[in-house]
């Protein structure tokens, strides 16, 4: 997606957002979820934009999903379903699969998360997040926690180049800094990237700190673990030290990485941003699917 | 017609077909495997590897008979014989000579090095490759093969 596109789309959700709509803009659609691996939340989530315009869905029932088991190939099943629904919402283990899906598909194809690739309808929303807060140019955006693996604040990195003068701050225990070639893309796509050690030293400068989930397999052992859980706990105290305007982002579910007492800090927006997962949604499902 | 003393040795001449010439030692037996021409085919081709060059050094070189490739099948092996030369010949003559150009969309050559891609799986896809910055990226799940990696490993 360009510039335009994500700026156009946020737009629409942002009227979704406001409730304006009538709820039957998709009345006699039909969409397809299609998850191939579980994630309770983004089905939820689409399911309730759809149901919201006055859609209908159709799930992949256990039936499919055994047909599937016994070594359909994702393309004949894509084929198939084509002929059930106006529009189809897919995730699925292997990366790349929503594109070939859209290949084979006779109805527009959502990617609802592919693998370790690409999830967009949660770059949107985060994007759209950040959005509500302020204007998405000449910000400081602080990524914490797993920046290797996590497709999340990958994802949202190279959305965030689109737009002018976002400088990004990577807070990363060592060996789980972003990889170099996606730093080498940024950087050439403009983007000015500072690593920082400490979130301490960092956190006065910045607008926006999105917080991601440490998974404990990451690290040598159980004490690495527990000491940067420690050492990157965000905590009020800690916040006292940023800017009244920043916000506190994180993809959810959260473990240990923000302190429960955050919460109810106005700078906590990682609960707002998960309901803004509807009009997001909302907004790709009315662009796909309205006549 | 025209043949460096060299080339004559060890490739004799062809009536009609395609000689490619000035490939990367070693890499002739994956330019036949690259133009999808190996046994269990009825092609007459000839392998000659690690020739003596007449510009000097060595060099690979396959003469395929009775068929003329066309620009989109040879820029295929751009990718691991960057310095080849293609000539179409017809009657002993060459009728045609070009450098091969490696393509900005690789169709079905490169295998995909990242083994959760969907082209690795038994789906009835095609890999495809385009061009990046940094070497090749994957059109399914944007893995890139740059230019520091030996791309051969993945034809
Ligand atoms: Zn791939």
């Amino acid at each position: 997606m360009d510039r335009e596109e994500i700026d156009a789309l946020l737009t629409a959700a942002a009227k979704f957002d406001q409730h304006e709509f009538t709820g039957h803009e998709l009345d006699d659609k039909i969409l397809a979820v299609l998850f191939f691996e579980p994630s309770t939340r983004t089905r939820m989530s689409f399911s309730s934009a759809m149901m919201r315009l006055g859609g209908k869905i159709l799930n992949l029932g256990s039936v499919e999903a055994s047909s599937i088991a016994k070594g359909e190939t994702l393309s004949d099943t894509i084929r198939v379903i084509s002929g059930y629904a106006d529009a189809i919402v897919i995730r699925h283990p292997k990366e790349g699969a929503a594109r070939l899906a859209s290949e084979v598909a006779s109805v527009p194809v959502i990617n609802g998360g592919d693998g370790a690739g690409q999830h967009p309808s949660q770059t949107l929303l985060d994007l759209f997040t950040i959005r509500k807060s302020m204007r998405l140019e000449n910000i400081d955006v602080g990524l914490q926690g797993d920046l290797r693996y996590g497709r999340t604040v990958h994802s949202l990195a190279d959305a965030l180049t689109k737009y002018n003068n976002i400088r990004l701050h990577t807070i990363a225990p060592e060996g789980l800094d972003l990889p170099n070639h996606m730093k080498q893309d940024l950087t050439d796509a403009g983007m000015e990237i500072i690593v920082h050690e400490s979130i301490e030293e960092t956190i006065p400068e910045l607008d926006v700190l999105y917080v991601t989930r440490l998974q404990r397999e990451r690290f040598p052992d159980p004490a690495a673990f527990a000491n940067f859980a420690a050492t990157y706990r965000i905590t009020p105290e800690l916040l006292e030290r940023a800017k009244p305007s920043m916000i506190v982002l994180h993809p959810l579910p959260r473990v240990d990485e923000i302190d429960p007492a955050v919460d109810g800090l106005p700078c906590a927006k990682y609960f707002q941003q998960a309901h803004y997962g509807v009009p997001v949604r909302m907004a790709m499902l009315h662009e796909v699917m309205s006549p | 017609m025209k043949r460096s003393v060299s080339d004559g040795i060890v490739i004799s001449p062809i009536r009609n077909g395609t000689v490619i010439d000035h490939i990367t030692p070693g890499e002739g037996l994956t330019v036949i495997r690259i133009l999808g021409i190996q046994d269990g085919t009825n092609v007459t081709f000839t392998v000659a590897t690690n020739v003596t060059s007449s510009r000097g050094g060595r060099k690979d070189m396959v003469k395929i008979e009775n068929r003329e490739l066309v620009k989109s099948e040879v820029d295929k092996i751009a990718l691991i014989a960057p310095d080849a030369k293609i000539s179409i010949i017809r009657d002993f003559k060459v009728v045609a000579k070009k450098p091969v150009e490696v393509p900005s969309d690789i169709v079905g050559v490169i295998k995909c090095p990242n083994p959760n891609c969907i082209t690795n799986t038994r789906e009835p896809a095609q890999s495809r490759f385009v061009v990046h910055p940094r070497g090749f990226r994957c059109q399914y799940c944007d893995t890139i093969i740059s230019r520091e990696m030996d791309i051969g490993d993945y034809i």
